[in-house]
């Protein structure tokens, strides 16, 4: 388990055709080492840093930099709502605050059962469909409590079956 | 009207390469590719078309300034959209990917371009992983790659994925970004076009998405057509991204000049509920704020206008508050967002915005007074003007213009609050982070 695994090696192979030098493949890097460890971990960075011949406190400084890159393990499911300007106007911030509840937890929080992160993140080009969130960076858009609890319902029920 | 960018909606499956070319798709990028390079920039000067990432800065004018005898340049294009508001270049990558990569060509062939970057934001994950294919479909094609359509002339188009920061939206952090550096802002001059300022240090033309989804318009029509749509100083359509208080919010596209009057009561359908409208940020949250009055309302959308009321057209997102919302809160939702995304370079933007976030929190809570008001007013003054990038500028203006224009707003948290001694009230905010 690393990025050395075969099935990265086309893909670390294309994110450095892309550029002419090694440093600029640290993004999509990045990306690789947060699927492979599910965040940025040390080895994450350290193998990322010995791939585009960089130091790896300076990986480190551009994983920090971006809130893409997660710098802590995350649930299964990583939800970023929109709790920006356009996006409160139309009842994002009372969204948010209804689904922590629903989740039982804080800003940032996990649920205990591993599935679920909830974060409030800036705009995310959507704001003609809020409430809407990111969940491992794709779009869930108009939506409502009764369509999150429904969705929750069911990927709980997926992680049981899963277990069984 | 049928139009220009957002075909989508005239022919839903544009975003398709056979339907694209079936409906005169690439026809625009050979002929660019039998004139002279520098045919295609006076063509695209002539048509004053102006960029439409925010700044409004004439297209053509700015792809002259590429030094034609530098053999490495390259085109960036600003896919980062983040700001509070906006969400035009999504659908144009989303219903009509192939009008963007062919206006990128034809910029790329105008400057003589070895390779195009297409930044997105990070989040746009789905979306660069789509346009990924469309890419291939034009490299498939013969209009992307080696010796394109015979001319002798190379070029490459890629993606690359931001990961969450707004301020790579501001061309030099976007080009550090790129180059896998933090994507703070650089220091200018060079200038993106001068040599040694641009991506890898050669000279970089960067414009928006829909700024050249217009150009395979204008090289097909002409320079001439093009003028005839909108006003003579703002041509061709735009645009507008309506979110907020509407009844329909959405992207219309629409000719420049169309009154708010227009675009927020006949096509976003007015305020839901029967309300009145009390405000309208014109271009998202970094803007300045303007009362929805009759004369702000009968105003046309261009730049020309949109200045002499006292506010800009920039990238056209118009969000839209009834009269329930308490404008005080506005300035403080924005301000967290400037806040969040200074990227700490330059002091006055880095403490300003953290300042400006602690009173703000202050004034929300009932515990500041008047001067309170005064205060932050006048650290949003001395952020004008002096940082390295606008952003410094953008923190500034929700805060100077709110309470120029809503200063009611302001006074009615500062009237319930407990007047305390001002010597405390410094005290009980810390200085810098
Ligand atoms: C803080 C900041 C954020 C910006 N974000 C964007 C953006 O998301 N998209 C964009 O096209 N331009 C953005 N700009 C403007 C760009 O710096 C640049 O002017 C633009 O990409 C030029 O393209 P144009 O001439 O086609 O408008 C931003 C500018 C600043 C200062
Ligand atoms: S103005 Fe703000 S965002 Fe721009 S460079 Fe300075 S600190 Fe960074
Ligand atoms: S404000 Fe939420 S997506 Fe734009």
């Amino acid at each position: 388990m690393a990025l050395s695994d075969k099935k990265y090696s086309q893909r670390i192979e294309a994110a450095f055709a892309k550029y002419p030098d090694k440093r600029s493949a640290v993004m999509p890097l990045l990306y690789l080492a947060q699927e492979e460890y599910g965040w940025v971990s040390p080895e994450g960075i350290q193998e990322v840093a010995d791939l585009c011949d960089m130091d790896p406190t300076q990986v480190q400084s551009i994983a920090g930099f971006y809130t893409m890159y997660s710098e802590k393990p995350k649930g299964k499911y990583w939800l970023q709502v929109c709790t920006d300007l356009a996006c409160a106007l139309r009842g994002a911030d009372e969204f948010y605050e209804e689904l922590k509840a629903e989740l039982g937890v804080e800003d940032g929080g996990t649920t205990e059962d591993g599935l679920f992160t909830v974060e409030h993140v800036m705009c995310l080009a959507a704001c003609d469909k809020a409430p809407m969130l990111q969940c491992n960076f794709h779009f869930m858009e108009n939506l409502d409590m009764d369509k999150m609890r429904a969705w929750i319902a069911e990927k709980r029920a997926e992680a049981a079956k899963a277990k069984k | 009207m049928t139009h220009i960018l957002l075909r989508g909606r005239d022919i839903p499956d544009i975003w398709k390469y056979d339907v694209y070319v079936e409906n005169g798709g690439y026809e625009a990028f050979k002929k660019a590719l039998s004139l002279e390079p520098k045919a295609v920039i006076d063509e695209v000067k002539a048509s004053n078309l102006r960029g439409r990432g925010g700044a409004g800065f004439p297209t053509g004018v700015k792809w002259g300034f590429i030094p034609q005898s530098e053999p490495v340049k390259y085109v960036a294009v600003n896919a980062d959209e983040s700001e509070t508001g906006t969400f035009k270049d999504r659908e144009i990558l989303e219903t009509n990917p192939h009008q963007l990569i062919e206006g990128a060509l034809i910029c790329a062939w105008a400057i003589q371009a070895t390779a195009v970057y297409i930044y997105l934001r990070g989040e746009f994950w789905d979306v660069a992983h789509e346009l990924d294919k469309r890419i291939e479909e034009a490299r498939r094609a013969g209009f992307v790659g080696q010796n394109i359509q015979g001319t002798g002339w190379s070029c490459e188009v890629y993606t690359h994925l931001g990961a969450g920061a707004y301020i790579c939206g501001e061309e030099s952090a976007l080009l550090n970004s790129l180059e896998g550096k933090l994507g703070q802002p650089r220091v200018r001059p060079p200038f993106p076009a001068q040599k040694g300022g641009g991506l890898y240090g050669e000279p970089t033309v960067v414009n928006n998405v829909e700024t050249l989804a217009n150009v395979p318009w204008i090289i097909t029509n002409g320079a001439a057509e093009y003028k005839k749509i909108g006003t003579e100083q703002s041509a061709g359509t735009k645009i507008f991204c309506v979110s907020g208080h509407v009844a329909k919010p959405g992207n219309y596209e629409l000719p420049m000049g169309v009154t708010l009057r227009e675009l927020l009561y006949e096509h976003a359908g007015g305020v839901p509920g029967g309300k009145a409208m009390k405000a309208i940020l014109p271009s998202g949250g970094s803007g300045p704020i303007i009362p929805a009055t009759d004369a702000v309302l009968d105003t046309p959308l261009t730049y020309e206008d949109m200045s002499k009321i006292g506010s800009i057209l920039g990238s056209a997102s118009i969000i839209v508050m009834d009269e329930t919302v308490d404008i005080t809160w506005v300035a403080a939702k924005v301000t967290k967002f400037f806040k969040h995304e200074s990227c700490g370079k330059c002091t006055p933007c880095r403490e300003g915005t953290y300042w400006l976030d602690k009173v703000l929190d202050r004034i929300m809570a009932g515990q500041a007074q008047v001067s309170d008001i005064e205060l932050i007013d006048n650290v949003a003054k001395n952020m004008q003007g002096v940082t390295l990038c606008a952003l410094g500028d953008f923190a500034a203006n929700p805060i100077i213009y709110t309470i120029k224009n809503f200063r009611d707003d302001f006074m009615q948290h500062v009237q319930k609050a407990d007047i305390k001694p001002a010597s405390k009230a410094r005290q009980a905010a810390p200085a810098g982070d």
